[in-house]
């Protein structure tokens, strides 16, 4: 059914078509949208038997959410920011203990400086959780992908995150075929997993695993992403057969096939860029762009098969490996291993940046001339960097950046100094 | 607290010589079919007090919960030496997922339970002192405010034992840690810091907040068989001594429990809505020093020049809990 609905209530709307049976909120923007969607679902009774549990922390969040996926509920739990890295103890432990919670990270910048806006800094910080990290290119996909989610992380017992982009996507209102019920009970099957807190059947889950065991734990969680790169394709087609369209899988090609340069990115930002792709091609430029939708497990394959053909990639992403570069350009640098290429990677939208399609076109330029700088910033302030910069060459005393920036133009707290 | 219909007095204390009693009126631990929920093989050190308080009060729990039980435990001395992989101690379903989120991991399960209709089966959290009063304590206090169906039960070794003997904010005044060294114009640990947690528990208004101690044994059993037969967020505080970590003799772990109590210095009580109902009595308060002296934590106070002022405030402390409680029996 086709509704012009917000993006958060639609992914509320899949959640509650996934029948969750544990929900835990602890409000954080621009997640709360969520949660406020299915608390209202859950106390109206709409949603059937579920809890809905207002948490103290997003650590609760997280470990409310592992008792109750240990005691063999479906949960459900969702956040972004300062939320994810307050949880995330609890979120590598999920998956240590192979439990498959479902939150979605309403994708924001991490402090300090304290900022709501959209970037991938916090669930890219949680890359190595062991969680699986899909990412939504548009509301149609953040809400599908949910209901994709529940469906892999029970069948390879583990845990996924799906990552949509903080008001971009959560607050924008946009048109979404919402499925039916008998659909989404067609595609999630019950959870029943293998071994759950019961009294007749006692279980000690979570002991103290040490070094004779704990290399094959760690790598049958590996092995276990390594199957779900196997999944994730059969499942989006599975999900085109039951739901009619596509949604998911590893990466997605945009006019690739004779491209000379590919963007690769993740994220909302992709419409952005497809815009971009298309002036370009119609003017002439072979260009396309790579959407990566699993960014874990990292489809190696598949992003070295969609770019090994191109002279030259540039990774546009919206997180920095601070004192490296790139995140998400690390990973298709790996891709890539062997394959001579020119490889840049462009650092854009951190803490909300807008990212504009005047600055797209003028960065593809300077990449199709092969003028970019390995790594570069899209739209930085250069006078306020330099600033600062040289004032650091001439004296150095430790101090926060930003109000460091502030006394360099003379403003110290309220006052001028 | 369970008023005992007859008073043999065979330690000094109001305890009653289990032999004296009824079948029914036993120990869950004196009796053969108890379930031994935390089975012999476990690593904890001789004389453990944690040891000991986990199975009298999980025994118990099994019992009031027609063994439909199940734990959810904080990182710590009970975690480590219950389940070295691939063993287990424990004869009941049990998680043990972080050190300060057990009161959150048994609120999920509580909230699974309910959800799947399983009204017969009921949750513990446990976890040490430092995992409950410090690291652990912001979950245990949402989980009391939303008052989850969990009976917490903290076994309070006064210090973070598992980690090498360190300060906790249940440590005691001038007790030696690893952190607290008696070294300087005030050795050991600082007055006037650290938290009561049962009377934190207490003002959350739950349904069943007590202190008990491994030295009272049918006390300690009849305060989680009470905490069982209530709903929502239930806190039980036991005392166990560490002798590993009190530098004390293994055989003296329930002397020293006793002398906690006796001395006033650790008021067993209990309380439900926030309101107190019950204390035990002290029959004859003994003097800190007879608790403080067998232990090497407490060492410096007792050298060539005693501490003199020292006891006399841990001393004061105690006099504080006896009169605010009331705990001395009147004479018979």
């Amino acid at each position: 059914m086709l509704k012009q609905i917000e993006g958060s209530e639609a992914v509320a709307q899949a959640v509650a078509l996934c029948r969750p049976e544990v929900i835990c909120a602890y409000p954080i923007s621009p997640q709360t949208h969520i949660v406020e969607g299915l608390g209202r679902r859950v106390n109206s009774g709409e949603l059937g038997r579920c809890e809905f549990i207002n948490v103290e922390s997003e650590f609760a969040a997280m470990s409310v959410s592992i008792g109750a996926s240990a005691a063999g509920a479906r949960s459900y739990t969702a956040t972004a920011s300062q939320g994810l890295l307050f949880m995330a103890e609890a979120v590598y432990n999920a998956s240590g203990l192979g439990l498959p919670i479902v939150m979605t990270v309403a994708n924001r910048a991490i402090g300090a400086p304290i900022n709501i806006w959209n970037d991938h800094s916090d669930s890219l910080a949680l890359r190595d959780s062991g969680w699986i990290q899909l990412f939504a290119e548009t509301n149609q996909e953040a809400l599908d992908l949910h209901i994709l989610a529940f469906r892999l992380a029970e069948e390879l017992s583990l845990p996924a995150m799906v990552c949509m982009d903080g008001f971009i996507l959560t607050h924008a209102y946009e048109r979404v075929d919402m499925p039916t019920q008998a659909q989404v009970d067609a595609y999630l099957p019950r959870y029943e997993p293998r071994q759950v807190l019961d009294p007749a059947e006692p279980v000690s889950i979570g002991a103290m695993v040490g070094p004779e065991a704990f290399m094959e734990v760690r790598y049958l969680a590996h092995a276990k992403q390594l199957q779900a790169l196997e999944r994730l394709p059969v499942l989006a087609s599975e999900f085109k057969q039951i739901f009619g369209r596509d949604s998911g899988g590893l990466v997605r090609r945009y006019r690739t096939e004779d491209a000379e340069t590919i963007v690769v990115a993740m994220g909302s930002v992709l419409g952005t860029i497809k815009d971009v792709v298309d002036e370009m091609r119609d003017a002439g430029v072979k260009i396309g762009a790579l959407g990566v939708c699993a960014f874990r497990p990292s489809p190696l394959a598949a992003i070295r098969e969609a770019l090994r053909r191109a002279q030259r990639v540039v990774v546009l992403e919206k997180s920095l490996a601070v004192g490296l570069g790139g995140i998400l350009a690390t990973d298709i640098r790996t891709a890539l291993a062997g394959v001579q290429l020119h490889g840049y990677t462009v650092i854009a939208g951190l803490g909300g940046r807008p990212i504009l399609k005047s600055s797209l076109h003028d960065l593809f330029k300077k990449a199709g001339e092969d003028a970019l700088e390995p790594v570069s910033f899209l739209d930085l302030g250069w006078d306020v960097v330099e600033r600062v910069l040289e004032r650091e060459r001439q004296s150095r005393r430790s101090g926060p950046i930003a109000e460091n920036i502030l006394r360099d133009i003379g403003v110290v707290g309220a006052t001028l100094a | 607290m369970e008023m005992q219909p007859i008073k043999f007095y065979q330690t000094g204390t109001f305890t009653v010589g289990n032999r004296l009693l009824g079948e029914d009126q036993r120990a869950v631990q004196a009796n053969l079919q108890r379930t031994n929920s935390l089975n012999c093989g476990h690593r904890a050190c001789q004389g453990c007090g944690e040891a000991l308080g986990a199975r009298y009060a999980i025994d118990a729990a099994m019992r009031a919960a027609n063994k439909q039980l199940i734990a959810a435990n904080a990182t710590g001395c009970l975690e480590v030496f219950s389940t070295p992989y691939p063993e287990t101690s424990w004869q009941i379903p049990w998680i043990h997922s972080l050190f300060g989120n057990a009161a959150a991991v048994a609120a999920g399960i509580a909230a699974a339970l309910k959800v799947k209709g399983r009204t017969d089966v009921r949750v513990i959290a446990q976890g040490g002192d430092g995992g409950t009063t410090d690291i652990g304590f912001g979950c245990l206090s949402g989980m009391f405010e939303r008052n989850d169906d969990v009976l917490y039960i903290c076994y309070d070794n006064e210090a973070y034992m598992n980690t090498g003997v360190q300060r906790s904010s249940a440590t005691p005044p001038a007790a030696r840690t690893a952190t607290t060294p008696t070294v300087g114009a005030h050795p050991g640990n600082a007055f006037g810091q650290g938290k009561n947690l049962p009377q934190i528990a207490l003002a959350h208004n739950i349904p069943y907040v007590a202190t008990a101690s491994v030295a009272y044994l049918r006390d300690l059993e009849s305060k989680v068989m009470r905490a069982m037969s209530l709903h929502g967020a239930r806190y039980i505080h036991i005392f166990v001594p560490c002798p590993l970590g009190w530098g004390a003799a293994s055989q003296d772990t329930i002397k020293l429990a006793r002398l906690a109590v006796e001395s006033g210095l650790f008021p067993l009580f209990e309380a439900e809505h926030g309101e107190v109902t019950g204390v035990y009595k002290i029959r004859k308060p003994m003097p800190v020093e007879e608790y403080l002296k067998p232990q090497r934590r407490f060492a410096h106070l007792f050298g060539p020049t005693p501490a003199l002022e020292t006891i006399a405030r841990l001393q004061a402390g105690a006099d504080r809990n006896i009169r605010k409680f009331g705990l001395l029996a009147e004479a018979i």
